[in-house]
């Protein structure tokens, strides 16, 4: 308890404008069982970030509060240092520029790679506004470009449920990047990759950053060392430690609580 | 940089593209020329003369066509199973039945100018307010379509705001249209109790039961049809379709993208119910009567069934499955009345098995093969692997 509160104390002290994920105290209970205990940590602008922890610390479930999936029963979430986001459902909070990619590759099989990307085109999400849409030059450029930093060009008339695995993984991230959000969330995106995929992924996330903020949730060690971000440890629904890979990796708590599973 | 050399749909132009939509709509511009000339200028004698009775079946099968297509709309395209759309149906024919009562005036049994038969038998002393503006055409037409409007909207409001959806929509439709077989079967609610509407004179002043009404009605179901498909394929061909066939596939993702699931279904919820309502008040006037009876569950559980057959997700496979079942059905309860249960329940656990796309779906996998050997070992191995498949997916 004390650890948390010093952890939220030391939270407070940079200036909320600079963040663009700021959360305060949040908490969130399923039938008993605290899924976030008093969570708070804060994400710079354009910083990307790396958060680790063993299965059940809360990763996801961070990600839910977030993105508008689950309320948390108590606490803060701002983004962009003053929108808070607990009130707002998952539209709302994707139309601000959050976007998420999920743990399981999520495109939509049934239409092609063009047109999961047109789905995603930042822009109106008004219904009798896309019952009249129609594609502009400079939307069908912006496809182009992002077609081409995913490697998907070649089959962009290919159906997404055909698509590899990793093809996959890539569209989902390319139609993260058609939304132009400020914050990415992506969860777990080497899951299931080859080396050379993993390699290439996070290569693409750290081209991302930069331009927008990134926060990862990544099991794979050798894949989070190559991102040589910041790191966060989650544990039992807090953050039990944060700083670089190196630094968090030589921490006690850590070890003990990576190793004493 | 490469752009991607395709063109992208843009107005009509996806007409051009739709096979099988072109095969429907040129079907139903020759049945909308020849069947009237066939009817009223060929001679009975001839092997060319449709027989009236003939006409008006065939007219009432383009309207579960056209009920059907909203079904294929909602469910094929946005995975909402609808086991309650019979009730928008029955509320576009009791709209129409309502103006045809109207239109009956004094010439009923009591000879009340001012009351239909059935509320000068309960002694009412004035016309319920909910008949006002009924005695014009124009104004009932716009009830056709507004009535189950504005239920499924009302409706869909509340069940897709909610969030509820798959199995739980389904049943909660199912509770709908039952709960309103239920009110509409009470005398006092003022639409004829269980014997419902009926003793239809005319429409505009033309007799219903000549051979021209007929004829026109027929083909107004047809035409009906036709600008229903258009209306959906330039629905589901648009970027709105696009989103409700995300929506179907990944909810949840749709969602992230920022669009507002709920709205979508709210859309294409609203847009179904209000061509069923056209088909109803089209089926209304070719049958002769409407009563509660519309509203069974059963009945809204039968147009699924077609949509299955016919091919869910194609549009014209439920055009298809509407006209085809329907047929299957004339003929049967006819001739092997006691069948025709098991007949339909057959046909929807073999079509669920073996042509998961329904007639069309597999229609246009098999056309693929070239040899006729190919594609009889095909054909098994196909059954065999669709077999597996599905045993797997239960």
């Amino acid at each position: 308890m004390r650890d948390s509160q010093a952890v939220s104390a030391s939270v407070k002290s940079p200036e909320r404008n600079d963040t663009i994920l700021y959360l305060d105290g949040v908490s969130v209970s399923f039938d008993g069982f605290k899924a976030l205990n008093e969570l708070s940590f804060y994400v710079m602008k354009g910083e990307l970030r790396a958060i680790i922890g063993p299965n059940g610390a809360g990763k996801t479930t961070m990600m839910d509060v977030v993105t508008g999936k689950t309320r948390p029963d108590e606490g803060q979430v701002l983004f962009d240092g003053l929108t808070d986001l607990t009130r707002l459902d998952e539209a709302r909070i994707a139309n601000l520029g959050i976007g998420r990619k999920f743990q399981k590759p999520t495109v939509f099989e049934n239409h092609t790679v063009f047109d999961n990307l047109e789905l995603a085109l930042s822009g109106s999400r008004d219904v009798l506004k896309s019952l009249l849409f129609k594609l502009k030059g400079e939307q069908q450029d912006r496809i182009d470009e992002v077609m081409e930093i995913i490697a998907l060009t070649e089959v962009h008339q290919t159906n997404a449920g055909a698509l590899s695995h990793g093809q996959k993984q890539w569209l989902e991230i390319g139609m993260l990047l058609m939304q132009e959000p400020e914050l990415l969330l992506v969860d777990e995106p080497a899951a299931g990759m080859t080396d050379a995929e993993t390699e290439q992924t996070s290569e693409l996330l750290k081209k991302i950053a930069g331009d927008r903020s990134v926060v990862v949730v990544e099991h794979d060690m050798e894949f989070v060392k190559a991102l040589e971000s910041r790191v966060t440890v989650l544990h039992e629904g807090s953050v039990l430690a944060e700083g670089s890979l190196e630094k968090v990796q030589n921490d006690e708590q850590v070890i003990e609580v990576y190793l004493g599973r | 940089m490469s752009t991607p050399n395709f063109q992208r749909r843009s107005g009509f132009s996806f007409l051009l593209t739709d096979t099988g939509g072109k095969w429907l709509l040129g079907i139903i511009l020759a049945a909308i020329i020849l069947v009237p000339i066939s009817n009223l200028y060929i001679p009975e004698e001839s092997f060319f003369h449709v027989p009236t009775f003939m006409v008006s079946l065939f007219g009432k099968y383009l309207t579960f066509a056209l009920l059907a297509l909203s079904v294929d709309l909602i469910w094929g395209y946005c995975g909402i199973l609808s086991l309650g759309h019979g009730a928008f149906f029955a509320l576009g024919g009791y709209a129409m039945g309502m103006y045809m009562m109207r239109q009956i005036g004094d010439r009923g049994v009591y000879g009340n100018a001012e009351l239909p038969d059935f509320m000068v038998f309960l002694d009412w002393k004035e016309l319920p307010w909910y008949w006002y503006g009924f005695d014009s055409f124009s104004f009932a037409m716009l009830m056709v379509v507004l009535v189950p409007g504005i239920l499924a909207f009302v409706f869909g409001w509340f069940a897709f705001r909610s969030r509820v959806s798959g199995v739980y929509l389904s049943i909660i439709t199912q509770a709908l249209t039952y709960a309103m077989m239920l009110a509409f079967f009470r005398n006092d609610m003022g639409f004829g109790g269980n014997n419902g509407l009926t003793d239809f004179k005319e429409i505009l002043g033309f007799n219903l039961q000549t051979d021209g009404m007929r004829v026109t009605l027929f083909s107004l179901s047809a035409l009906a049809v036709a600008l229903g498909y258009v209306l959906c394929r330039y629905i589901v061909s648009s970027k709105l379709g696009r989103v409700l066939v995300a929506i179907r596939d990944a909810e949840s993702r749709t969602r992230f993208l920022g669009y507002r699931v709920e709205y979508y279904q709210l859309f294409v919820f609203t847009v179904s119910a209000m061509l069923a309502g056209v088909a109803g008040a089209l089926y209304v006037p070719q049958v002769g009567i409407i009563n509660p009876s519309e509203f069974l569950p059963a009945n809204s559980i039968e147009i699924v069934i077609w949509v299955a057959i016919g091919g869910r997700g194609s549009l014209y496979g439920a055009v298809l499955g509407g006209i085809l079942v329907n047929y299957a059905k004339s003929y049967l309860t006819g001739a092997f009345p006691e069948i025709w249960l098991y007949a339909l329940g057959g046909l929807f656990i073999f079509s669920t098995i073996f042509f998961p796309k329904g007639i069309v779906g597999s229609v246009a996998s098999f056309s693929v093969k070239n040899s006729f050997s190919v594609s009889l070992v095909g054909f098994f191995q196909r059954i065999i692997g669709r077999m597996r498949q599905n045993l797997k997916g239960a």
